[in-house]
């Protein structure tokens, strides 16, 4: 971490870039939050472990429009959503000097709460120099431990990979945390029968209260009018969301991203409710990958995205009912 | 004829293109071709123009099959509407399969403004294989329901 304050404060000094955007400590020891650092002496405040799960490249929409280059960490997976910006025209690339940072795999503190970890003071295991393979909390019952990759975010345990796709340079190391299929959830429902499939969703929906978190975070939907803003749409607030609603509004989210989710995994890791929201761009990514050929997004800013795209040969609606 | 109360009338939006399905079943009318009444058309300017948003809605206002009827691929009066479409409905299908929506309830059928023949056919089918299914209870806005 040192490291790279080190180099966020040789940039700011020699005037090469406006603004730092990283990470400050929250107000728990383990919800660090994005912020941005315009002068040196801020940077004493700039954290970096494994709690910064948060993808920045959203926030480049903005500071695209910002005089000046603004320094952006982005670790592996962020830097899929910058490229599919760029590609979207969204971020303007010279206005940024992106710095990848390494990840061992980021957290997730819900996971550590459910094996029973309450009452955490601080944390300790979680720094980038760290081996990453226990973390140890104070909490006020006393010392307490677990495993790395037992608290690790949904996201990281079917990782990508951890080769930065756009940088201007890298810091710090990474590790590989991929110890999962990425697609067996997915697989796993495609297998239940339609009344099953519906119960399932309906038990996971029934729980979204309709913050937007998801919607917010996410780096494709960047429009700057959203159809949920629209008065006209029924599910513009909770008042007037009915079972069906909630579907449709994920639904609808997922598909308004299909073919240009990366699969970062931030609509799971915010929503306060805790719903499995990548289980429904997953599954928009598992049927591109098989019906239209393995996609993507973000992998590079030139590839026409899947639906913006078509081949005379595609198959025909009808193959959802014959493949059953 | 006597009015049955009780028996199943499916209600079943079809969302025609203005090209090639709409004058298709212009043409089965024309050409006293009988296809149920079920079934309420809806014109649309390219079978692109359906917006999944279109098909949901349907079913939530009480729908209980949708189809989508357009160009055959390579006719599209804007040349390429069609095949964009077709992606489209693909994943939209396939996600509401997913969700448990029975798959035969939607359906993506190319028609030309010739194929009256074809047009009272589909919809024929169409009208059965959601007698079949019966009733849509999984989707539809709960609110309008006793």
């Amino acid at each position: 971490m040192q490291e790279l304050i080190n180099r966020a404060k040789e940039l700011l000094e020699s005037g090469e870039v406006a603004r730092v955007l990283g990470w400050k400590a929250g107000d728990l020891p383990y919800n660090p939050e994005p912020a941005y650092f315009e002068k040196a002496e801020d940077l004493k405040d700039f954290v970096y472990n494994g709690f910064c799960g948060a993808n920045l490249s959203k926030y480049m929409i903005e500071a695209s429009k910002l005089e000046g280059k603004t320094m952006v960490c982005l670790k592996p997976c962020d830097t899929y959503s910058f490229n599919q910006l760029i590609k979207e025209h969204r971020v303007d690339r010279d206005k940024a000097y992106i710095v990848g940072v390494g990840c061992k795999g980021k957290l997730d503190i819900e996971k550590a709460k459910k094996l029973g970890i309450k009452g955490i003071e601080s944390v300790s295991g979680a720094e980038m120099s760290d081996a990453c393979d226990t973390l140890t909390f104070q909490t006020i019952y006393g010392e307490k431990s677990c495993a790395y990759a037992d608290a690790m975010l949904e996201r990281c345990h079917v990782c990508k990979g951890k080769d930065h796709m756009i940088y201007d340079e890298i810091i710090g190391e990474s590790r590989d945390t991929k110890d999962a299929e990425r697609f067996a959830e997915v697989e796993m429902i495609e297998a239940m029968s339609p009344a099953e499939k519906f119960a399932f969703f309906q038990e996971e929906l029934s729980k979204c209260i309709r913050c937007n978190a998801c919607r917010n975070v996410c780096p494709a939907c960047s429009c700057r009018k959203c159809v949920f803003d629209s008065t006209k749409f029924d599910s513009a607030q909770k008042a007037n969301v009915d079972s069906f609603e909630e579907k449709m509004f994920h639904v609808i989210r997922a598909f308004h991203v299909a073919g240009r989710c990366t699969d970062c995994g931030e609509c799971s890791r915010v929503c306060p409710q805790g719903i499995r929201l990548h289980l429904f761009n997953r599954k928009y990514i598992k049927d591109i990958n098989e019906l239209y050929g393995e996609f993507q997004a973000g992998a590079d800013a030139e590839a026409r995205g899947p639906l913006t795209n078509f081949t005379f040969d595609d198959c025909e609606p009808s193959i959802v009912a014959e493949r059953g | 004829m006597s009015i049955e109360t009780n028996e199943f009338r499916p209600k079943i939006v079809a969302f025609c293109c203005n090209w090639c399905s709409y004058a298709g079943a212009d043409l089965a009318g024309s050409s006293r071709l009988a296809y149920p009444a079920d079934v309420k058309i809806i014109r649309v300017p390219c079978s692109c123009r359906v917006n999944p948003m279109f098909i949901l809605r349907a079913f939530e206002k009480g729908a209980d099959g949708v189809i989508l009827c357009g160009c055959h691929p390579g006719d599209c009066h804007y040349t390429t509407g069609n095949y964009y479409a077709r992606r489209r409905m693909t994943l939209l299908f396939s996600m509401l399969d997913y969700i448990g929506v029975e798959n035969g309830r939607t359906r993506v059928e190319w028609v030309s403004a010739a194929e009256g023949v074809k047009f009272s056919q589909t919809m024929n089918e169409f009208v059965e294989k959601i007698h079949s299914l019966g009733k849509n209870v999984r989707l539809g806005d709960l609110r309008c329901k006793n």
